[in-house]
């Protein structure tokens, strides 16, 4: 298969960068768990209850289908090869768990992949909105009203003092998690965010890596979301949300602004310096190649690179990961064999770049 | 006491592994114990989350430790009747079995909720409109209750009039669909 064919596949619209600050925020994503009232929770649910969750979301979807969301395809994960799973949870469309743990585990995917319902993950059901740039109204009004029409057939797991009733406490309550992927890179270089972090936690706010928990901070890329479930309108947890991120952009604009003003020609060489190493490198780790990449990307965002597309950090970081690796190359690989893969990918994907200007 | 790793940094976290009765303890800084943390999750597949922690903070609430230490003391063993799990599987586990159990383990889970949503114990976000019922309705109610409150305090009585109004409109509407449910 080509690269371009493949790339075009492999890429879901959250990838792209297109939506608003997308020079900053990279993706938004709301999450909201819910179970079904008669069923058992997936930790301890038999296999027909597991059976009858699938069939009533198969239902749901038969009867009438959610208009704005055209064709949705369901997958059930024991129909999938590993390496199907895991490319599905690199391009965040299933979480890590519904991957590997779930045995009756199902996921509901819309065409252009902004919506993903998830089906016996930890909860019966976990609504996923990823939409492009900082668009966190925008993906939590698409939940909810997914939300409502799943509700038109399933009687939810609701408390009227404690809310949406989820299998892990901590998800009690509105059963939201809002997260909205950053990219820092003057926040970074800067040293601010070792400042930063302590002070959004202490707002009832999460910074993690890339990759979800626990994980460092890959590329420069940083995710922030919700801890607080319980005792906070939806609106307001993504307003609280919301707010704090609006700082992080103005803060990551001034730390690039104040970069470019005092160390203007230290900043341009590495960034050419990381453009050198992904043209011309033969082997990567995953590690350099998100370094690298952040850097280019800040390159193009502070304009000292200006023929490369936008997107091609968005895109190569997704697609360097070992499961799409794998998949371009059609069968596993070694982490020495993806090493080598990785920097051909991507010195394949920098020339499609030149001929797509030249041409 | 210096970082065993990079023999640098100071020492902040302090552990002890045992494993088949084999004791060893680790001296790490912050910075190689998040590399070392990294190869242990990786090794073990699955990502090191809030929720993981959960069970440790279940087991340190104050009010089940002594439970336990007294194996003459007969125990009444908390049970969820619908899904049969006990309070000490959830304590381990950290997930719940079913709707029913938040109710079994009410008591037990206040503390723990207020504990993981600092402080909050009661959802104030959206209802389901179906099974919702007059929830929605009560909880207008509610809100109009006190805004009216605040008007009296205010001396705003014109608005506080016709909030009252409103809320009887509704506080009506209440009762007949109360009784219409019946």
């Amino acid at each position: 298969m080509s690269l371009e064919r493949f790339i075009n596949q492999a890429i879901s619209s959250w990838m792209s960068a297109e939506g608003p600050d997308s020079d900053i925020v990279l993706s938004s994503r709301i999450r909201l768990a819910r179970n079904i009232k008669q069923y058992k929770f997936p930790t301890l649910f038999s296999n027909e209850e597991a059976e009858a969750v699938i069939e009533k979301i198969k239902a749901r979807v038969e009867h009438s289908s959610f208009s704005k969301l055209g064709e949705m395809e369901l997958l059930l994960m024991h129909n999938l090869q590993p390496l199907q799973k895991r490319v599905l949870m690199e391009k965040h469309l299933i979480s890590p768990h519904l991957a590997e743990n779930s045995t009756h585990g199902a996921c509901l995917l819309s065409e252009n992949e902004e919506v993903s319902i998830m089906i016996n993950e930890e909860d019966h059901i976990r609504i996923q909105c990823l939409f492009p740039g900082f668009q966190l109204s925008e993906a939590l009004n698409m939940a909810n009203e997914i939300d409502d029409w799943l509700e038109e057939e399933a009687d939810y797991a609701f408390d009227e003092d404690i809310g949406f009733l989820t299998s892990c406490p901590t998800n009690v309550g509105t059963g939201l998690r809002a997260s909205v992927m950053m990219h820092l890179p003057g926040l970074v270089l800067t040293q601010q965010m070792n400042r930063i972090i302590p002070a959004i936690n202490q707002l009832g706010l999460v910074v993690r890596g890339i990759y979800g928990e626990g994980s460092e901070a890959l590329g420069n890329i940083f995710q922030v979301s919700n801890q607080i479930t319980l005792g906070k309108s939806e609106e307001d947890i993504a307003e609280d949300l919301k707010s704090v991120v609006s700082q992080l952009i103005s803060q990551e604009r001034s730390a690039r602004e104040a970069l470019a003003k005092t160390s203007n020609i230290q900043l341009e060489d590495r960034v050419f310096r990381s453009y050198g190493v992904l043209s011309n490198s033969r082997i990567i780790e995953s590690k350099e190649a998100a370094q690298c990449l952040s850097d280019v990307r800040l390159g193009i965002d502070m304009k000292y690179i200006k023929n490369i597309s936008k997107n091609i950090l968005n895109e190569l970081m997704i697609l360097t990961q070992p499961g799409f690796l794998q998949q371009y190359a059609g069968g596993q690989l070694r982490p020495h064999e993806r090493d080598i893969r990785r920097a051909s990918l991507i010195r394949e994907r920098l020339k499609m770049e030149d001929q797509e200007l030249g041409g | 006491m210096i970082c065993q790793e990079c023999n640098q940094r100071p020492a902040t976290l302090h552990f002890t592994k045992v494993v088949n009765g084999e004791k060893a303890e680790f001296h790490l800084c912050e910075k190689c114990a998040q590399e070392k943390g990294e190869m242990f999750m990786l090794g073990s597949g699955s990502g090191f989350s809030i929720n993981n922690l959960l069970a440790g903070l279940l087991n340190i609430q104050p009010a089940f430790q002594g439970s336990g230490q007294d194996p003459f003391q007969q125990e009444k063993v908390l049970q969820c009747e619908q899904c049969s799990l006990t309070f000490q599987q959830f304590i381990k586990v950290g997930r719940f079995g079913c709707a029913s159990c938040y109710e079994t383990f009410k008591d037990q889970l206040n503390p723990i909720l207020r504990r993981l949503h600092s402080g909050n114990s009661s959802h104030s976000g959206k209802i389901p409109a179906r099974i919702g019922g007059t929830i929605h309705l009560r909880r207008n109610i509610d809100d109009l209750k006190n805004h009216l409150k605040e008007m009296i305090s205010k001396e705003e009585f014109e608005r506080a009039a016709e909030l009252r109004d409103e809320i009887r409109k509704l506080e009506r509407q209440l009762n007949a669909d109360q009784k219409g449910g019946e």
